[in-house]
């Protein structure tokens, strides 16, 4: 299963598909089975089940063995046997998870407007010091100084980001800003 | 969790309904005591004379003794006055499908009622195979029950479809209703629920269990819980784990200091942690207890100041000496099982299976354990947390072990090594539910030898057609290791890799089966009929995405009428084979349900069919035909 070569193409048939489920809704990883199958009524109401792309494919029925080893499989409706009840709740607890979020603002020195990440969907410091780089890159100028990255807790403190644990940094963190120059060299001797 | 009924399986007890447990067939009267073919099952015979009415008198003062539905199946067929006698004196009427027999025949036939208990939709409707709308509706039931049964106290009803009217009508028909059951019941809301507790002053139990309210918007829920009356309430069991919106804590509150014969309380998420423990200082002579959320407020939770409850809880706990069975646990926060310690050594019955924990949160729990019956638990315990169990709960009589991800291609945290251990140390053990990704032959094999109690083996291999994952075998070996030493089996769930062997297994060992449910499996006809032609005991058969065809359907010709339902999806039906099958059993009703349309009139893709002395229905929607 190659998924570069004709993605687009893909792509490009999964735009006029015509399939029940909310837009966006599959995810991206999973391809196309080989026979797409609607169901118009089978899965429960929609406004409950948050899993749409599940219900609206089926597997080709003929019911024949399938080998161990083919590599992909189409998700099937009710399978594995769990019901409907059990699955929503899960849902329902990771939606609300999801939809929460923990934004905070992010400032720059120097740059001209902030920005606003979900500290939740950061594993670590490692991914949140990358996706910063990635997201200020633009403003690094070209003197590529040294920079350091700080939060305003709870308190109302400015702290330095990496020292506590990551728990304990997202759920007390409140903003973070990035500090540039000599000032954060300075702070940075010791402890980087 | 409640008690045993509640959960209306009939794995363990003796079977059987308003049908006759003989071999039925299309020329005995069915369901009518052998009375001359009536219209609309209504008696047409003549008074008995003086002297068997006496005889008559005794023999119904003897019958009220007999319980068993089974038992009084087999007295009503002895003759005619022994029919009558009986029927006047059932009290608790058990209706399996609620289309195999018409409400009014049922209702003319048995005058006395007092309990009824009806079942409808298939249970692979749990799993979103029968389409919406496909019927099981209670209204007619209703009806036919307001104007019967004046007396009824008690109604029971699994997977049927229930509109607020109809609990109206409940509410308004019986002046003595006291019980009212709901399990994977739909088509109702807060709306029904308000009426109910509004209008039935003798309310005893009030359970809702896994049940789908219809979706409100905010503006429309009722207050229900405001509705009980403000006086001393009879409530013993109040369970609304199920419902979606929240209730008004204030009013709950106030209706649990004022019902004090309250012993079994299930709350919804909605409830926190502090919320509960008001409720428990209430009611501390509870037995059953669902926690709900059993997490913080959500404005502690943000602040993580979750240690705040902790101490309040403990102490509601201890002061709970009655508990003996312990659901919900829906937002756990880990800091707070630690609780539950001082009623862990009664507890009978323990549900945390939607609560995500890791096996080190749940050894200091199941330590202490030792009584526990029923645990129901999540696959994120592992192995590990199973073999916890196992150490401990020596007298286990039925475990389930839900999956935390349920897709077929989702890690799974348990494997043979912990059903294994399961069946080393739970020698008792009786009915389990096991989903996992990974299991050998040897597990299994070792589960059937060392739990010679199993009544229920319900093993799910989530992957599709999973063999062995050491030997890369088949599953065949494992499960008929299940059907040939585990001699009190009753009802069976297979899955994972599976030729016909496994059939053949199942055909020639399992003669006490009565529930079976396959799915992906077997390779051609030929297992299907192994099964139809070795179990006669076999009362539900529910077949999914396997290879099975008309020659399999038509095999099993000799046994549709002993049998409750067939449920076959996805296999490799025919309406050639299906049209064969209702036209050589009239009182069958076949049903082929089609979830397209455009699909091609010769394949069957769901198939549904059972015994009724009913015939084809007058309620089904487009998409079912009936042969």
């Amino acid at each position: 299963m190659d998924g570069g070569v004709g993605y687009a193409d893909m792509d490009a048939l999964k735009a006029t598909e015509l399939r029940l489920g909310l837009p966006g809704s599959d995810p991206p990883e999973k391809p196309l089975p080989t026979t797409t199958t609607t169901t118009a009524t089978t899965a429960r109401p929609t406004k409950r089940s948050l899993d749409e792309d599940r219900a609206a494919r089926r597997e080709p029925s003929e019911g024949g063995r399938a080998t161990s080893t083919r590599a992909t499989k189409a998700q099937v409706v009710g399978w594995p046997p769990i019901r409907s009840y059990r699955k929503n709740s899960f849902q329902a607890m990771k939606a609300t998870a999801e939809a929460a979020g923990l934004y905070v603002k992010v400032s720059m020195d120097g740059a001209p407007y902030l920005r606003k990440i979900d500290l939740e969907v950061y594993a670590g410091y490692k991914e949140l010091r990358e996706a910063l780089e990635d997201m200020f890159k633009c403003f690094e100028g070209c003197k590529g100084s040294e920079y350091a990255i700080t939060y305003e807790d709870k308190d109302g403190d400015l702290m330095l980001v990496g020292d506590v644990p990551w728990e304990m940094f997202t759920s007390s963190c409140k903003k973070l800003r990035i500090i540039r120059g000599a000032e954060a060299i300075r702070g940075l001797g010791s402890s980087q | 969790m409640s008690e045993e009924r509640s959960d209306m399986s009939e794995d363990e007890d003796g079977g059987g309904g308003v049908e006759q447990k003989e071999r039925w067939g299309p020329s005995q009267g069915g369901g009518g005591c052998g009375s001359a073919k009536s219209r609309g099952g209504v008696w047409t015979d003549p008074p008995p004379p003086f002297s068997d009415q006496v005889l008559e008198n005794v023999l119904e003062n003897v019958l009220q003794f007999l319980v068993c539905r089974r038992d009084r199946n087999a007295a009503s067929l002895v003759c005619r006055s022994w029919c009558r006698a009986e029927a006047q004196t059932r009290g608790e009427l058990f209706i399996g499908n609620c289309y195999a027999v018409s409400p009014r025949r049922a209702t003319d036939r048995f005058r006395r009622v007092r309990s009824v208990v009806l079942k409808g939709k298939p249970r692979f409707a749990d799993f979103s195979l029968v389409p919406l709308g496909w019927g099981a509706h209670f209204s007619p039931w209703a009806s036919a029950m307001a104007a019967a049964y004046p007396w009824l106290e008690r109604i029971c009803l699994k997977r049927m479809s229930i509109a607020d009217d109809d609990l109206s009508l409940l509410a308004f028909s019986f002046p003595f209703f006291k019980d009212l059951t709901l399990i994977c019941c739909d088509g109702f809301g807060t709306h029904g629920l308000a009426v109910i507790a509004e209008k039935c002053r003798h309310l005893r139990v009030l359970d809702l269990i896994e049940a789908y309210l219809e979706e409100e918007e905010e503006d429309q829920v009722v207050d229900w819980v405001s509705k009980f009356p403000q006086t001393t309430t009879s409530l013993e069991t109040l369970g609304f784990d199920c419902v979606v919106s929240t209730v008004n804590f204030e009013a709950l509150e106030a209706l649990v200091a004022r019902s004090p014969a309250l012993r079994q309380l299930r709350v919804n998420h909605h409830v926190t942690v502090d919320q509960l423990f008001r409720l428990m200082v209430r009611a501390p002579q509870l037995t059953h207890l669902g926690t709900g959320s059993f997490g913080p407020p959500a404005a502690l939770a943000l602040q993580g100041d979750v240690m705040e409850h902790e101490a309040d809880l403990v102490s509601a706990f201890a002061a709970s000496k009655s508990i003996i069975s312990l659901s919900g646990f829906r937002d756990v926060a880990s800091q707070y099982l630690p609780a539950i310690y001082p009623v862990c050594a009664n507890l009978t019955t323990l549900n945390c299976s939607f609560a995500e924990i890791t096996a080190d949160e749940l050894k200091p729990v199941i330590h202490h354990c030792h009584n526990l019956q029923k645990f129901w638990v999540l696959d994120t315990v592992r192995d590990e947390g199973l073999q916890a169990v196992a150490a401990t709960c020596k007298d286990l009589q039925e475990l389930r072990v839900f999956p935390l991800n349920a897709t077929e291609d989702s890690e799974g945290f348990v494997s043979d090594v912990g059903l294994a251990a399961i069946s080393q140390g739970c020698r008792r053990l009786r009915s389990i539910l096991y989903f996992c990704q990974q299991m050998t032959n040897k597990a299994v094999i070792t589960m059937s030898k060392n739990c010679q109690e199993l009544v229920v083996f319900r093993l799910c291999i989530m992957g599709r057609h999973l063999p062995d994952h050491l030997t890369k075998e088949p599953m065949d070996e494992g499960f008929g290791a299940i059907v040939m030493n585990c001699k009190k089996l009753t009802r069976l769930a297979v899955s994972g890799l599976l030729t016909d062997k496994a059939f053949a297994y199942i055909g020639k060992y399992g003669k006490s089966i009565r529930t079976l449910s396959v799915a992906f499996a077997g390779d051609s006809d030929v297992g299907l009929r192994y099964v139809l032609e070795g179990c006669p005991k076999l009362q539900k058969l529910e077949i999914r995405d396997s290879p099975f065809g008309d020659p399999a359907l038509l095999s099993g010709i000799h046994q549709y009428y002993n049998m409750r339902f067939l449920w076959m999806n996805s296999c490799k039906l025919s309406i050639r084979g299906c049209n064969d099958v209702a036209q050589r059993l009239p009182r069958l009703v076949v049903e082929v349900i089609r979830d397209r349309p455009e699909a091609d009139d010769e394949t069957v893709e769901k198939l549904y069919m059972y015994r009724s002395l009913a015939g084809p229905r007058n309620d089904a929607p487009p998409f079912v035909k009936i042969l």
